[in-house]
């Protein structure tokens, strides 16, 4: 199939993410960036705002962080939008191999964004271990490393800095590579904006295809 | 398709939260606005009070109007109404020389066998060191420590500013008008009833007058003290500037019973961290005393800095500020003649450099202190101890470590010297250097052998005949000149990799100057690795997609 052609005659639009979402997404994503900068000019690798400013801006926005993300997890959880995150292997061999060959080739994704499932399985994958794993380690050892010198007095004095700051700093490169390999693959839409479009206004030109299949729809199946 | 207008406003939240995070952070109000810091309140309200007064004119006391010819003369009648000053005098190091609290198997101070390595020792050159004693005529072994009229009250107490002590009159002021070769400056006999009527409590010039002057002249010794500190500005020292609190030396080391408040060798100024609020009483000679341990304003990262860094290791950025202070002394070059004679030579900051009696000078200006661990005690060998000559000997050293609560990372100034020691006995050598001509005094004959004979003789130990000189290092703490808060040492001056202030301090993690060597490799690594791979990727995509349409 002419990928070309297809996505001239046979493309809709959806409505991917809601106003929270890309309120949520830009809001992290500034934060992020914040915070990776100032993280590593703290961290003596870069010289930009001075290590007092750095290291200042960088508490207040980890702090800021830390407050946001309680209520991203609260709106994931009321929503239910945290079935978007629960890990699948199906098709997962079929988008990793989509990525290695067939988008060199023109094959359509062989699993379409969808109102009702956003992440693709490897997307799942990644953004589970994202919103579950590295941002929540990032968090708490950003948390501890701050609050150091209280912890003989929360009862952490067996906590040793070194290690909290060099789980902090392999966290930093985590989420760094992260960006570098979130920030190339916003552009593998049908279009190299498409995927940035609909992260700002919400809508997606997708291709239209069959239906979702059962698996992959996030809302609860009821039995019929 | 088109943004529709409601949905323009998530960008403009998002930025609206940024700018608040980042206002936030610039939380430091401006002058003015700002609420002072709780610590400076505090020593604020410690140092306000009334003003001090006496019930006593000693101008009208009939027993100071009498005829005087000597100090002794003078203590006496001091000593006729303060009957127990001279008791308590004799109990302190300002009179033996000696810490009162060291041991007495291992005595430290200058009266017993602890060196340094300026003149080294006072032993056999004592009518010239102990012109800064606060006696009269301690001039060699034989002195008596028991005489109360032989302590000097008016070198401490008088306030005319016009009573000298002759530099080499062994504590005695000169009898008669006399030059004193090292300066060149004439001496003049006190105006015994003008100063004697003049006495008060001890101001900046009467501390001065030795501290300031410490090792033969002017900011030779500790960097942090020197003539600069008579009347200082108070970027020069925040607490005695003239324009500023006006401090005297005592107002922070209080005095009880004539025990000055201080580090004395390896006797710490203080123990407890009592601040004025928890005992009123207690010696205002730490600046926790007055300004807490977090004298910051709430929030203030430098509060939880308290715990590991002395204040002083921020707040005085440089010693040395106004005049140069001694670095280095190097006696094994001292002996070379010009034409014969002895000479000196001044370096660019108008100190000696080169000086034929004592060896080549380093002086050095706005000096950024060494750092160290530091429990406010100073060990130190004395001139029994045996050395290993092979490498720098410390002569003192901070004591403290990273793992001690009560050790913080304060800063020094580190005098180096080069000195003579015995290669026999493995032990540092005292110079006889001042002495009448004909005497072995190296000053006179310039023949170390001679002169390091009798020094040794004199302290009562015993030299092998064989010497040569070692290199050696003498620490003292920085703690006088401390700055305005708008020049205290930044962040990034210790928070660095390359050459910050906190270089040779181990035991502790540092941001911004520490990390974990794997963690970097593999994080980069990971980094780059990633970025490689998307530029592959995108790279086959073009390529891919070029070819199609080609």
């Amino acid at each position: 199939m002419n990928a070309e052609t297809a996505n001239a005659c046979r493309m809709v639009n959806v409505y991917l993410y809601t106003r929270y979402e890309r309120f949520w997404h830009w809001l992290q994503s500034g934060l992020v960036v914040i915070l990776l900068v100032t993280g590593f000019e703290t961290h003596g690798r870069l010289e930009l705002l001075g290590f007092k400013r750095a290291y200042e801006i960088h508490n207040y926005t980890g702090l800021f962080w830390l407050i946001a993300f309680a209520f991203f997890v609260f709106w994931v959880f009321t929503t239910g939008e945290w079935r978007q995150y629960v890990p699948t292997t199906r098709k997962l061999v079929a988008v990793v191999r989509y990525y290695l060959f067939g988008i060199f080739r023109g094959e359509p994704h062989p699993v379409p964004k969808r109102k009702e499932a956003k992440h693709n399985p490897l997307q799942r994958l990644v953004y589970l271990g994202l919103a579950a794993v590295l941002l929540p380690i990032q968090m708490a050892s950003g948390f501890l490393y701050w609050s150091y010198n209280s912890w003989p007095a929360w009862g952490l004095g067996w906590l040793s800095l070194p290690v909290v700051a060099a789980v902090h700093l392999a966290g930093a490169f985590a989420i760094l590579s992260f960006l570098v390999v979130h920030l190339y693959m916003i552009t593998t839409g049908h279009s190299l904006t498409a995927h940035t479009r609909a992260m700002i206004c919400g809508w997606e030109e997708i291709e239209e295809r069959e239906a979702v299949e059962d698996w992959e729809v996030k809302t609860r199946r009821t039995p019929a | 398709m088109p943004v529709p207008a409601r949905m323009l406003w998530l960008p403009a939240a998002a930025l609206f939260g940024l700018a608040g995070i980042v206002a936030a952070s610039a939380s430091d109000p401006g002058p003015g606005a700002a609420p002072t810091a709780p610590g400076r309140d505090m020593a604020q309200q410690a140092t306000r009070g009334p003003q001090r007064w006496i019930t006593s004119d000693h101008s009208k006391h009939e027993i100071l109007k009498q005829p005087f010819a000597s100090g002794p003369e003078v203590t006496r009648a001091c000593l006729s109404c303060h009957t127990e000053a001279a008791s308590q005098i004799h109990r302190t190091i300002h009179w033996t020389w000696v810490d009162p609290a060291s041991p007495p198997e291992k005595p430290m101070g200058k009266g017993a066998l602890t060196v340094n390595n300026y003149c080294v020792s006072i032993h056999s050159n004592e009518p010239r060191c102990t012109s800064c004693h606060i006696g009269y005529g301690w001039k060699d072994k034989t002195f008596d420590f028991s005489d109360p009229a032989k302590v000097d009250c008016l070198v401490c107490h008088e306030r005319t500013g016009t009573y000298k002590k002759f530099p080499a009159g062994a504590g005695n002021p000169a009898a008669k008008p006399t030059v004193f070769p090292g300066d060149g400056k004439t001496y003049e006999p006190p105006d015994w009833n003008r100063v004697a009527q003049s006495v008060g409590r001890p101001t900046r010039d009467n501390c001065g007058a030795c501290h300031f002057y410490g090792g033969g002249g002017d900011a030779v010794k500790h960097g942090d003290l020197d003539s600069s500190m008579h009347k200082p500005n108070r970027s020069l020292d925040v607490h005695m500037g003239v324009d500023g609190k006006n401090f005297d030396c005592t107002r922070c080391h209080t005095t009880r019973a004539h025990q000055v408040a201080g580090r004395i060798y390896a006797t710490p100024a203080a123990t407890e961290r009592t601040p004025l609020t928890r005992d009123d009483l207690t010696p205002r000679i730490t600046c926790e005393s007055c300004h807490t341990a977090t004298p910051h304003r709430p929030g203030v990262k430098a509060n939880d800095h308290t715990d590991k860094v002395a204040c002083q290791s921020c707040h005085i950025p440089e010693f040395a500020r106004v005049l140069p202070t001694k670095m280095r002394w190097d006696w094994s070059t001292a002996g070379r003649m010009k034409e014969g004679k002895p000479y000196k030579e001044k370096g660019p900051l108008g100190f000696p450099v080169y000086d034929t009696q004592k060896g080549d000078f380093i002086w050095e200006k706005n000096v950024r202190p060494a750092y160290f661990w530091y429990n406010g005690t100073i060990d130190a060998i004395s001139l029994k101890d045996p050395i290993d000559p092979t490498r720098r000997v410390a002569i003192n050293w901070p004591v403290g470590s990273p793992a001690d609560v009560n050790s913080r990372i304060a800063p020094f100034k580190v005098h180096e010297g080069k000195q003579p020691y015995d290669t026999v006995h493995k032990t540092l050598l005292v110079p006889h250097l001042f002495g009448p001509p004909g005497s072995e005094a190296y000053w006179q004959k310039y023949d170390w052998r001679a002169a390091l004979e009798s020094g040794m003789k004199q302290a009562g130990l015993p030299f092998s005949g064989e010497f040569d000189f070692v290199e050696t290092t003498y620490v003292f703490p920085t703690t006088h000149m401390v700055a305005p808060k708008e020049r205290s040492v930044a962040c990034n001056e210790c928070h660095t990799r390359e050459n910050g202030r906190m270089a040779g301090i181990a035991g502790v993690y540092l941001p911004g100057r520490d990390g974990n060597r794997v963690i970097e490799v593999l994080g980069w690594a990971t980094v780059l690795g990633s970025l490689a791979g998307v530029l592959v990727h995108g790279i086959g995509r073009a390529v891919s997609r070029r070819r199609k349409e080609g």
